[in-house]
């Protein structure tokens, strides 16, 4: 019998379906498109651009001052590091000398972000494999980081703390206390998350030699952040390139070797371990100083490029200025790490169930805006 | 930080490394044109030559950057690539940043190179001054992380990239006509000019 086809790329058992952009499992409005046949799937699609601002083009109008507030739309749950992205490469382009008061100050409350948004999305990863509990744990012990970013920042999300020279203004004289306070309660709940979800034994067999990538893909794949490192390879722009306050302090770069589920998820983990050994180190030596240098309310980048990659949530997270003098970036590109990452799901994805592309994304750790820049 | 302040090659050495691999064949003492050389034959610069002759098709600068810039013509453009990714002292294994730039008169990409054993970083950049129909080469096939970053390229500066497996628009629709991000882009409803 003969059959006509559609679209030859299809067999006849194969068929496709949509994931998105309203699939709760997406975070966003990410829309995939899956081919399957059965429950296995042969290929996934990322169909882009739903909540796509072309960030890039407003820079090219706006001031540099003005970029800082868009970064924060980018990536929402580091919106600190998005700021200091920008504000280190202005501040690197005019060789400001930026006090270290300044700097201690925004490594804290960078580690605090990446806490928060490891905090989220621990919550919300249990929630994708099942677990309800986990998201009002998370949410719980994100809260309180929020308080202090509210006291000190004036906002709970969108920070807007940094300015090009420093912060906008010092900090709230609760802030020391509230954040020790954090610590000491949050040492405690880390155990609590490996009680409750590390060790249960559904989550266990859900992501152990789920969704492998090798050392190789990873690299080839620009994989950045805890992504990367799951899969042993070591690419914390904190260890490599540090910047702010990062080389006074020591810390463990979390590794793993799986490049499973299961690893990206436990260095997360340790990743917040880590932070928290960050901030300890750095709370009760807060140098005195200014919080902010003087700059021209006019801001002129001399001619030339500059590039400053941070650490951000999920990975490396740059920023690419040409400059031609001006007041305004002749072209600014954001290199984001949720990018580069989205790029390899197709590829750990094929050949597995479509419940384990749920878990698989949840490890990711994808924010849409951040593709959708 | 112990472990993590690995001794890095310096721009120079970098520099000399990868001019030879595309000698200039207008320089002295070099007969025939070698596309891709695989040698390391050092090219031996005319020191009594009064006027600087770049000793290689590529062009080097430091200058308004903090890494070493290397411009490369699109002919010799993929196979500097691959290159610059197989040959072990440089091994640029991690591409870390692919820009498309409108230059005004031409269209071009960046592509910010690290390499993951040697720790050292270097920016290619390819023009092409088409710009009806810009075509460039893919380097897909060398860091898989380009198929994505090639796709939002075309889609916003409209280069094409030969040999892409799937090159479509990646946030706009199929039927958005122009490419935004070139400077000549006009939309007088969604584009706010101050």
């Amino acid at each position: 019998m003969e059959t006509t086809t559609v679209n030859s790329n299809f067999k006849s058992e194969e068929y496709f379906i949509n994931m998105g952009p309203q699939h709760p499992a997406t975070h966003g409005v990410l829309r995939l498109l899956l081919t399957i046949d059965g429950e296995i799937i042969k290929k996934v699609q990322p169909d882009l651009g739903y909540i796509h601002r072309s960030i890039e083009k407003m820079c090219e109008r706006d001031s540099y001052q003005q970029i800082v507030h868009l970064t924060d739309r980018m990536d929402y749950l580091s919106s600190h590091i998005n700021n200091e992205a920008v504000c280190l490469t202005v501040e690197n382009a005019l060789e400001l000398d930026i006090p270290e008061r300044v700097k201690v100050i925004r490594t804290i409350i960078g580690e605090l972000t990446r806490i928060a948004s490891h905090c989220l999305w621990w919550g919300v990863m249990g929630m994708d494999v099942g677990a309800l509990t986990t998201y009002f744990y998370g949410f719980r012990d994100r809260e309180m980081i929020n308080d202090i970013f509210e006291e000190t920042c004036g906002a709970r999300l969108t920070m807007n703390y940094n300015i090009p020279g420093g912060l906008m203004f010092d900090i709230h004289p609760n802030f020391v206390k509230r954040t020790k306070e954090f610590v000491a309660h949050f040492k405690t709940k880390i155990p609590e998350y490996d009680r409750l979800l590390t060790g249960n034994v559904i989550f266990q067999k859900r992501m152990k030699g789920v969704g492998i990538l090798t050392k190789e893909d990873a690299i080839s794949f620009g994989a950045s952040g805890p992504v990367g490192r799951a899969s042993g390879y070591s690419c914390d722009v904190r260890k490599h390139h540090p910047y702010s306050a990062l080389d006074k302090v020591t810390f463990n770069e979390a590794l793993k070797t799986e490049g499973d589920s299961l690893a990206r998820y436990e260095v997360r983990i340790m990743e917040m371990w880590e932070s928290l050994s960050i901030i300890e180190q750095l709370i009760d030596n807060i140098p005195e100083g200014d919080y902010k240098v003087a700059t021209n309310a006019v801001i002129k980048l001399p001619k030339g490029e500059y590039y400053q990659k941070v650490e951000a949530a999920r990975g490396e997270l740059g920023v690419y200025v040409i400059s031609t003098g001006t007041k305004n970036p002749y072209r600014l590109k954001f290199r984001s790490p949720g990018f580069s990452n989205l790029s390899l799901l197709n590829h750990i994805s094929v050949g597995g169930k479509i419940g384990d592309l749920v878990a698989t994304m949840a490890t990711l750790d994808l924010v849409i805006p951040d593709i959708d820049r | 930080m112990k472990g993590y302040k690995i001794e890095c090659m310096i721009n120079q050495a970098l520099q000399d490394l990868i001019g030879n691999w595309f000698p200039n064949p207008e320089v002295k003492n070099i007969s025939e044109v070698v596309a891709v050389s695989e040698t390391e034959d050092a090219t031996e610069e005319n020191v009594e030559n009064p006027e600087p002759v770049n000793p290689s098709l590529l062009e080097f600068t430091e200058e308004g950057s903090q890494f070493l810039n290397i411009t490369v013509q699109p002919e010799q453009f993929y196979a500097l690539m691959t290159q610059l990714k197989n040959n072990t002292e440089t091994h640029f294994d991690y591409l870390f940043c692919l820009s498309g730039i409108d230059w005004g008169e031409a269209l071009g990409v960046v592509y910010h190179l690290e390499s993951t054993t040697h720790r050292h970083i270097v920016v290619v950049k390819v023009k092409t001054e088409d710009r009806e129909n810009p075509t460039l080469d893919s380097v897909c096939d060398i860091w898989k992380t380009a198929e994505f970053h090639e796709r939002e390229v075309y889609d916003f500066f409209g280069i094409k990239f030969n040999n892409h497996p799937d090159l479509r628009r990646l946030f706009l629709t199929d039927e958005w006509e122009g490419f935004p991000l070139r400077k000549d882009y006009v939309d007088d409803i969604n584009m706010v000019i101050k």
